[in-house]
């Protein structure tokens, strides 16, 4: 008998001591689990972004719950009904999402800017920008090889004429391909009617014209006429302050090379 | 000593666990994409293996080959094995949330590795003793990090090249994974040059 009986004590015991050890183990070393982090983590997308300023969307949902002045609008893939359902969730007051887009500061498409290079090379604008400062004559033009295109997980931004191109419709304001861009030419701009320059040259104004026909020569008649002090020229480019622009498209009529554009 | 440094730099090149012996390979292919989290697995594995070896050997010598029980050896393990991992990863839950979270699956998977469970059974078939066992698991967890370090970097070089369609994503890292393999080979007695 005892041959049978033997193993399956043996084999009774030593589940049983793991057993303890373990239960024991899980009450010692329980990590407490906040129910408000992981319901907000549940509304939101998951889609790690980073958008709304955080890591990811567990780093938000954390920061959510621990401190109330956080404003749970800040998803912007979301929209206004993740925003709605967390603001249920946490007992604070709801505010619509402040839709944000994503803006392509080049205007340099084949006909406008010369390329100086037959690139042959991995077709990848960070490698292109990594051996030869970019395939334009302009050190600040699109290189047109869609990193950007790469991505956008919303298939929201395309390749035309050599230049990134945002989908308003699609575009959610991830900055997932602002963050790629090697030449740092997308920005993340508030709400989907605004003006932008469609340059990001530092150069001076002769040089830029040299090399693109669409190129901000920073000759500040933008500044001159804007009446909301909105529009300045920084470093040879002109750059608009989004909290002082009223959309008054003033400076797009005055522009001379028609860099200023209105996106709608 | 001479015996464990022998016993330990065989096990960490010539008969790397996972080059050589082709154990463990679900983590070496699931989790060399990143360095960091790599060496985490690593980090993981060779702590339990070591206390894997620690608790079983004392099991198996002093229980079940007494006994007369040999053919509980594995199941024993097994059982051993799982719950220490289990513990494991409680303890990093609580002290290493960072790494728990990049660990991720895999983790648990650690149960049913089979390296684990092939360096306890491989200590028992040696005929190694109770130190030369724990520096066996120890230079077997080390050969683990080793093959996991080199193939991260053979992955990063491999997500920069223009591989063909066809070998694009697992292909291409079997085929890589089949070439350090081959390299490991050359290992093939260096430990009786060193220590002859």
């Amino acid at each position: 008998m005892q041959q049978y009986f033997l193993p399956i004590i043996i084999v009774i015991i030593i589940g049983f001591l793991a057993g303890t050890i373990l239960t024991l183990a899980s009450k010692f070393m329980a990590v407490k689990v906040n129910e408000t982090v992981v319901k907000v983590k549940e509304i939101l997308p998951g889609a790690n972004c980073g958008a709304c300023g955080y890591a990811g969307c567990e780093d938000y949902a954390v920061a959510l719950a621990n401190d109330p002045t956080i404003k749970p609008n800040l998803c912007t893939p979301g929209g206004s009904s993740v925003a709605l359902a967390i603001s249920n969730a946490l007992g604070i007051e709801f505010e619509a999402v402040a839709g944000k887009t994503a803006v392509v500061k080049c205007s340099g498409t084949y006909a406008k800017t010369n390329y100086v290079m037959d690139y042959r090379g991995l077709q990848s604008c960070a490698a292109n920008k990594m051996f030869y400062r970019g395939r334009g004559a302009c050190d600040y033009s699109c290189i047109g090889y869609g990193d950007c295109v790469d991505a956008c997980e919303y298939d929201a931004i395309k390749i035309e004429g050599g230049v990134a191109v945002v989908d308003n419709d699609k575009c959610v304001g991830c900055g997932l391909c602002a963050k790629r861009c090697p030449n740092n030419l997308i920005d993340i701009v508030p709400g989907s009617n605004f003006v932008y320059v469609g340059c990001s040259s530092n150069e001076k104004g002769a040089v830029t014209k040299d090399k693109c026909t669409i190129g901000c020569i920073g000759c500040k008649k933008c500044e001159k006429i804007c009446k909301f002090d909105a529009i300045h020229v920084i470093n040879n480019l002109a750059v608009i302050d989004y909290d002082k622009c009223k959309n008054c498209k003033m400076c797009i009529n005055e522009c001379p090379v028609g860099v200023i554009k209105f996106n709608n | 000593m001479k015996e464990i440094l022998m016993i330990m730099f065989s096990v960490i090149l010539v008969d790397n666990f996972v080059l050589t012996k082709f154990l463990g390979i679900c983590p070496f292919l699931g989790v060399s994409k990143k360095l960091d989290s790599a060496v985490g697995m690593s980090g993981a594995v060779i702590f339990v293996m070591v206390l894997a070896t620690i608790v079983t050997y004392p099991i198996y010598i002093y229980i079940l080959e007494p006994s007369g029980l040999k053919y509980l050896q594995t199941i024993v393990f097994i059982l051993v094995i799982a719950s220490l991992v289990q513990l494991v990863e409680i303890s990093l839950k609580k002290y290493i949330p960072a790494l728990h979270r990049s660990l991720g699956v895999f983790l648990p998977l650690i149960t049913t590795n089979c390296a684990v469970l092939g360096v306890t059974i491989l200590n028992i078939d040696e005929n190694y003793t109770y130190i030369q066992s724990i520096f066996n698991a120890l230079g077997a967890g080390i050969g683990f990090l080793l093959a996991m370090v080199i193939f991260a970097g053979v992955r990063q070089k491999i997500e920069y090249c223009n591989v063909p369609a066809t070998f694009k994503g697992i292909p291409s890292i079997l085929i890589a994974a089949s070439i350090v393999s081959v390299s490991f080979m050359g290992f093939s007695g260096v430990v009786d040059g060193i220590f002859k």
